[in-house]
């Protein structure tokens, strides 16, 4: 800390401990995104995960309504500093997608409708940490918050919890995304206030 | 959106610097533009953003992110803050900061809803209400150095809320290849022919750039505002590999 800000002083500070450093609380729900939402008719929609050996693994819409979902309330941290808390969620565990997948893999490179990347570790999308999700507060998820599929990652900056996923290749040497190449960190802790490259 | 290559030079610049305001210009009854001074200043394209980090007595701090609103300029980087109710920085810098002032920034950052002099494709840009920013960053870089078309499609409440108002009309008079058109949402002046309203696929087809003329789109504004351009523009026929959106929520900067 070098300098004071003459005049600053700022909001009531958060002393619960839930707010990872340089975010504040925000009750909305904003929208950031690159480009324009893409609409994707559920019954248009697939999912697959592709390994490094090749091999693919597809779902339909119908075949992920299948699977054993998941209910789960968290936190998500935006990279443009605001947190939400309490966030309700309804999807299928990304153990549940991987479980019968054999890979060597140690890297993620999440891919959305529309073109959006983003890359990650394979291990942070395992042991109950990540979700494809296609639920809401209890609504279908709506296409400008990713619907009707995004990921969700909710211990990294939001903006790995890829909107309008499509699939995950598997890859043994991590690859940046659509961020990462673009400057912004390639895991993104909000606990670590990962944000750029270098942070 | 296919997957960018990082622009030239563009290395992320994360060392907090001192910046110290050096003028205030109000633009409206709540926006108003400050310039900085921060040495060492490494360049941006139009577009980018810095982020803008206060501290308090006890070592509080707050950041948030702001549009650059002028084009690289040595030292001199200029923000225009849009007063945000019960905004923890924008209340600061639009009420409190005074000239001699220190804060610190750290940027440029971001690479996608960035404008560069050597890009000759018509360029439409579409803003909604404090939007205009980094757009008019993109106007202001292109004066004298490109020859691309620029068509800004601009929406506001009323005549009041037009940030840059002078300078945007003064420019579309004496610049043949800069068209601006004003959209009111609730007042407009007596002259004005467009009936009062939001933005719709007719204003586009009017005063936009039709499809096949291949322009790149740069919307920015409001979620609801956003949402909307880009599927009237997709509606029409335009390429969403060339649609890039910038948004500010209404918890934004």
């Amino acid at each position: 800390m070098n300098i004071f800000t003459r005049g600053f002083r700022g909001r009531k500070r958060d002393s619960s401990g839930q707010l990872p450093p340089g975010q504040y609380l925000t009750n909305d729900f904003p929208v950031l995104s690159a480009g324009p939402t893409p609409r994707i008719p559920p019954d248009a929609w697939e999912f697959l995960i592709a390994t490094e050996q090749g091999e693919s693994h597809r779902w339909s819409w119908a075949e992920l309504m299948a699977l054993p979902a998941e209910s789960v309330t968290v936190d998500v941290h935006c990279v443009t500093r605001w947190s939400k808390l309490d966030t309700v969620w309804r999807g299928v565990s990304l153990d549940t997608l991987l479980a019968d997948i054999e890979t060597e893999a140690d890297f993620a490179l999440v891919h959305s409708y529309g073109g959006y990347s983003t890359n990650l570790p394979l291990e942070d999308l395992l042991d109950g940490h990540a979700w494809v999700a296609y639920e809401y507060d209890g609504e279908e998820l709506a296409p400008e918050h990713g619907g009707p599929v995004r990921l969700l990652v909710p211990h990294l900056y939001f903006w790995k919890s890829a909107k309008w996923v499509r699939g995950i290749d598997l890859m043994l040497q991590d690859s940046p995304g659509f961020w990462e190449q673009l400057g912004y960190h390639d895991y993104g802790d909000p606990w670590r206030e990962q944000r750029y490259q270098g942070d | 959106m296919a997957r960018a290559a990082v622009p030239g030079g563009l290395t992320v610049r994360r060392n907090w610097r001192q910046a110290q305001l050096v003028e205030r210009r109000p633009e409206t009854a709540s926006a108003s533009t400050l310039a900085f001074e921060v040495p060492g200043w490494p360049g941006h394209l139009a577009g980018q953003h810095i982020d803008v980090r206060l501290t308090a007595p006890d070592g509080y701090q707050a950041a948030r992110s702001y549009s650059l609103a002028a084009p690289t300029n040595g030292d001199r980087i200029e923000i225009t803050v849009q007063r945000v109710p019960d905004g923890e920085v924008s209340s600061y810098l639009a009420d409190e900061a005074r000239d001699g002032d220190t804060v610190e920034v750290r940027g440029p950052v971001g690479g996608w809803f960035v404008w560069k002099p050597e890009d000759s494709a018509p360029v439409l840009l579409l803003a909604g209400g404090s939007g205009v920013v980094p757009l008019m960053a993109m106007i202001r870089s292109r004066d004298g150095v490109s020859p691309a078309p620029f068509r800004l499609l601009y929406s506001v409440r009323t005549p009041e809320d037009r940030i840059y108002d002078h300078e945007l009309r003064r420019r579309a008079t004496e610049d043949g290849g800069l068209d601006i058109t004003f959209l009111y949402t609730r007042t407009a002046p007596a002259a004005e022919t467009r009936s009062v309203g939001r933005i719709t696929a007719e204003d586009l087809l009017r005063y936009g750039w039709p499809p096949d003329v291949e322009p790149t789109c740069y919307v920015c504004g409001p979620t609801p505002f956003v949402e909307t351009v880009a599927d009237l523009l997709i509606d029409l026929g335009h390429n969403p590999t060339r649609i890039r959106t910038e948004r500010f929520g209404p918890t934004g900067p």
